[in-house]
């Protein structure tokens, strides 16, 4: 018998399962943050938490906010700044990154600055901030996304964060590092990845209670899938009670 | 060296290093004056219409508020702006006054989309934003503060971001590998608030530093607000924490909860009651400016600020002795 849970909390357990120990990831606001705190209570008691403002290896005991609070370099290795940071994911130390976006492609490309058309958007976001930069530096990037058609389209209204760009070989030929990309999309209904081959996205596995068929309803373009779909674990109990009695006990994410 | 690609947007201040070096010779005293004065006195002597203007924090930490609350005070109009930004450039937005975006981020992180960044921009008051990361708007700072005229980068390449900003790629003269060259940024007038400076402007920023370093060199005028005013022998004590050294500043206010709602490392928490006021306030263009007149308006200054906000509210934000929280 497995405890209820919300979306939320399934997409920050998700997350938390893809992060290895003894490795660095560049973590933004929000569900990252939960996801690095779980994984470092549960999966990966040794992951270097790289804030973009200058924290690196803080011990995520209580969930930071903002990018910038004073938990993102908790006990932390260093505290410098945005130049640092910034410059050792260009130089290769930043194995994964975490991104989000309004809009993503099925080349895991990622849209978080407009709806329509740049000089006249029907609606204005905040812009690439770290997203670009992270993007295009980090080994792998992953994903978290809501899983609706209005996300997941053919074509993104504006490239704000690379993923494969056109295909196989555009990373490279636009000059981004070799070698880095997109390795994984989390959504609300499953666990994506893309194709060797074709750089597309390709569906891993599918969410409890989530059927095929409702992942693809709900993709505005053609998936892959793999050869076997799989089925994400939900959330175990010590994963829920980490989640709601030490890591966000105030409920503001989960 | 062949250009292979051009952003299409505007380059809202072409660097001119040379120019750059003359102003620093000129007009950024190398004698050890004293440079304090009142918030109303830094912000009148360096603001003019049209200025192009920056602010330094990360999220709503140590952002220069009551430094934005009194250049809104003061009512200067056709701003441009560069921006990472979260509660002080949506405020900013809020009074109608910005003209052109260099941006990177604006927003209100775990609160969503700046609802003033949306009107503004949609409805074309804000007539060009041009799109940068933040590693790439951080790096212009750094060409400047290196006193060259572009960084080179592997940033920005292949997506919009770059197509909308105002980088050029290149073909690397090294490896022949693309690369993308950034403008050096340099600002009319930085502000930035600290932990605590010395009257001549000598700067300590406790924790992250954010892009202070890079922001400070790359400012034509350079106004500091500080938590604590501290002796230059606090200074000269550990001459290896000074962030900013002297020579970059050009006004030194003194004013604790200056980054209020939002916090300071180690000194304040964040008000999050507060922010949440904002962030409901803002949503409407009523409200925006509703909440533009009780409390910027309203106040004179930052001490009436904090009256209004509540000396003893602002005190219960306080970490205790010891770093506890």
């Amino acid at each position: 018998m497995t405890t209820e849970y919300n979306p939320n909390e399934l997409l920050i357990c998700v997350a938390s399962r893809l992060m290895e120990d003894n490795t660095t990831a560049f973590i933004g606001t929000g569900i990252p943050m939960l996801a690095a705190s779980l994984a470092q209570k549960m999966y990966a008691p040794n992951l270097v938490a790289v804030f973009e403002f200058g924290g690196t290896g803080a011990i995520l005991e209580e969930l930071p906010l903002a990018v910038g609070e004073e938990r993102t370099f908790h006990r932390a290795i260093s505290a410098t700044g945005i130049c640092d940071t910034m410059e050792t994911a260009q130089r290769g130390f930043i194995e994964y990154g975490f991104l989000g976006g309004a809009q993503i492609d099925p080349y895991g490309n990622l849209n978080s600055t407009v709806i329509g058309d740049h000089a006249h958007p029907k609606a204005r976001l905040p812009g690439s901030g770290g997203a670009n930069d992270v993007g295009s530096h980090c080994w792998r990037t992953i994903a978290i996304m809501q899983h609706d058609t209005r996300r997941f389209v053919p074509k993104v209204d504006f490239i704000t964060t690379p993923g494969y760009l056109t295909g196989p070989g555009a990373r490279e030929a636009a000059g981004l590092p070799p070698g880095t990309g997109p390795y994984r999309v989390v959504t609300s209904l499953a666990l994506m990845g893309f194709d060797d081959e074709t750089k597309r996205l390709k569906l891993l596995a599918v969410h409890p209670g989530i059927t095929v068929e409702q992942v693809v309803e709900n993709t505005g373009f053609e998936l892959l899938f793999a050869d076997e779909i799989g089925h994400t674990p939900p959330p175990t109990d010590e994963e829920l009670r980490l989640l709601r009695e030490e890591i966000d006990p105030e409920h503001l994410y989960i | 060296m062949q250009v292979l690609e051009s952003g299409i947007g505007e380059l809202i201040q072409p660097p001119d290093m040379n120019a750059f070096r003359e102003w620093n010779r000129k007009h950024k005293n190398k004698a050890l004056v004293d440079k304090m004065m009142s918030e109303q006195e830094a912000v009148s002597r360096f603001m003019f219409d049209g200025a192009y203007v920056g602010t330094e924090l990360y999220g709503t930490v140590r952002c220069p508020m009551s430094l934005v609350r009194e250049l809104i005070r003061q009512g200067y109009k056709d701003l441009r702006v560069a921006g990472q930004g979260v509660t002080e450039l949506d405020i900013l937005l809020a009074t109608r006054r910005v003209k052109t975006l260099d941006i990177t981020y604006i927003g209100n992180e775990v609160y969503g989309i700046s609802a003033n960044l949306r009107r503004e921009v949609e409805s074309g008051r804000v007539e060009k934003v041009v799109e940068w990361s933040n590693g790439g708007i951080t790096w212009r700072f750094k060409a400047a503060a290196m006193g060259v005229p572009f960084i080179p980068v592997r940033s920005m390449l292949g997506s919009d971001t770059l197509k909308y900003s105002a980088a050029k790629v290149v073909e690397c003269p090294f490896t022949g590998e693309k690369v993308a060259l950034l403008p050096a940024l340099i600002l009319d007038v930085g502000f930035i608030h600290v932990h605590r400076a010395d009257k001549y402007g000598n700067c300590q920023i406790d924790g992250i530093a954010g892009f202070a370093p890079e922001m400070a060199r790359a400012s034509k005028r350079l106004v500091i607000s500080a938590e604590e005013i501290v002796s230059t022998d606090v200074i000269r004590a550990h001459p290896d924490r000074t962030v900013i050294p002297y020579y970059l500043v050009d006004a030194v206010v003194h004013a604790p909860y200056a980054s209020h709602p939002g916090e300071m490392c180690y000194v304040h928490r964040r008000d999050e009651e507060m922010i949440r006021e904002w962030v409901e306030e803002m949503k409407t263009p009523e409200g925006a400016q509703a909440y533009l007149q009780k409390y910027v308006y309203d106040p004179k200054n930052h001490e009436e600020y904090m009256d209004l906000v509540g000396r003893e509210r602002l005190e219960s934000l306080r970490y205790q002795k010891g770093g506890e929280r």
